[in-house]
């Protein structure tokens, strides 16, 4: 199981999901993808990425204006 | 009927517009889903080639020519436009807080695979030939696009 960093900072609305949907179109499953972002409604967003596209959100964490998820490819 | 398919009709040539048809539609497909983007009227100058291409048309369809934006450098705001004053502002904050430009989407927009038609008939009427439009579209009419409506859980007209 391989861990992917996604670096997502400054990216607008769609581009973070844009790009973890394109991260996780090349991964195996069971790969976990760490994203950073600074779009405030990826907040809201990944959740319903996940539940539509099948995938585990793993954590959803803020720390001074970034947002961090961690989600694993189902 | 597919929960997994989008379609758009993109009407207007707004700038404003055309960025929120682009960003649904990348939106749509970041998300997997199938999307098809049917440009009709206005919409048709979005897809237009920066440069000039010499064609035969008749005098009306070079006024036409003449008078519409030709791509989406060039389009300006559905409001407060003032002269393209508007359209220049808008995209200069936009740059500034990093918002892709329309280029750019349409750019994502294919390389997620999202499907573009040109409506023929709009073509016509105004006198775009296929030469003048960028590459990689589709040319259909009405009922290409009803077709993948039909598919679709999302039909939206911009």
């Amino acid at each position: 199981m391989a861990e992917i960093k996604i670096n997502a900072r400054g990216l607008q609305c769609p581009g973070p999901i844009v790009q973890l949907f394109k991260e996780a179109k090349t991964c195996a499953c069971g790969d976990i993808l760490c994203i950073e972002v600074t779009d405030h409604g990826f907040k809201k967003d990944i959740a319903s990425w996940c539940k539509k596209t099948n995938n585990i959100l793993l954590s959803l964490d803020e720390e001074n204006g970034v947002v961090k998820a961690r989600i694993k490819k189902a | 009927m597919s929960a997994n398919k989008k379609t758009i009709i993109v009407f207007s040539g707004d700038l404003d517009k055309a960025m929120a048809s682009f960003i649904i539609a990348n939106g749509a497909a970041a998300m997997g889903n199938e999307v098809s983007m049917f440009f009709t009227f206005w919409g048709l100058n979005i897809l237009k080639k920066p440069e000039s291409i010499k064609l035969k048309k008749s005098f009306l369809e070079t006024l036409f020519g003449w008078i519409m934006p030709r791509g989406a450098e060039k389009l300006g705001l559905s409001k407060m436009n003032f002269g393209g004053m508007g359209a220049f502002m808008m995209k200069t904050i936009m740059r500034k807080k990093n918002v892709s430009t329309l280029n750019e989407l349409i750019a994502t927009a294919r390389e997620m695979g999202v499907k573009m038609i040109a409506c023929t008939m709009a073509m016509d009427v105004m006198g775009i030939k296929e030469e003048e439009l960028i590459d990689g579209l589709e040319y259909g009419g009405v009922i290409s696009y009803l077709g993948e409506a039909d598919e679709a859980n999302v039909n939206l007209f911009i």
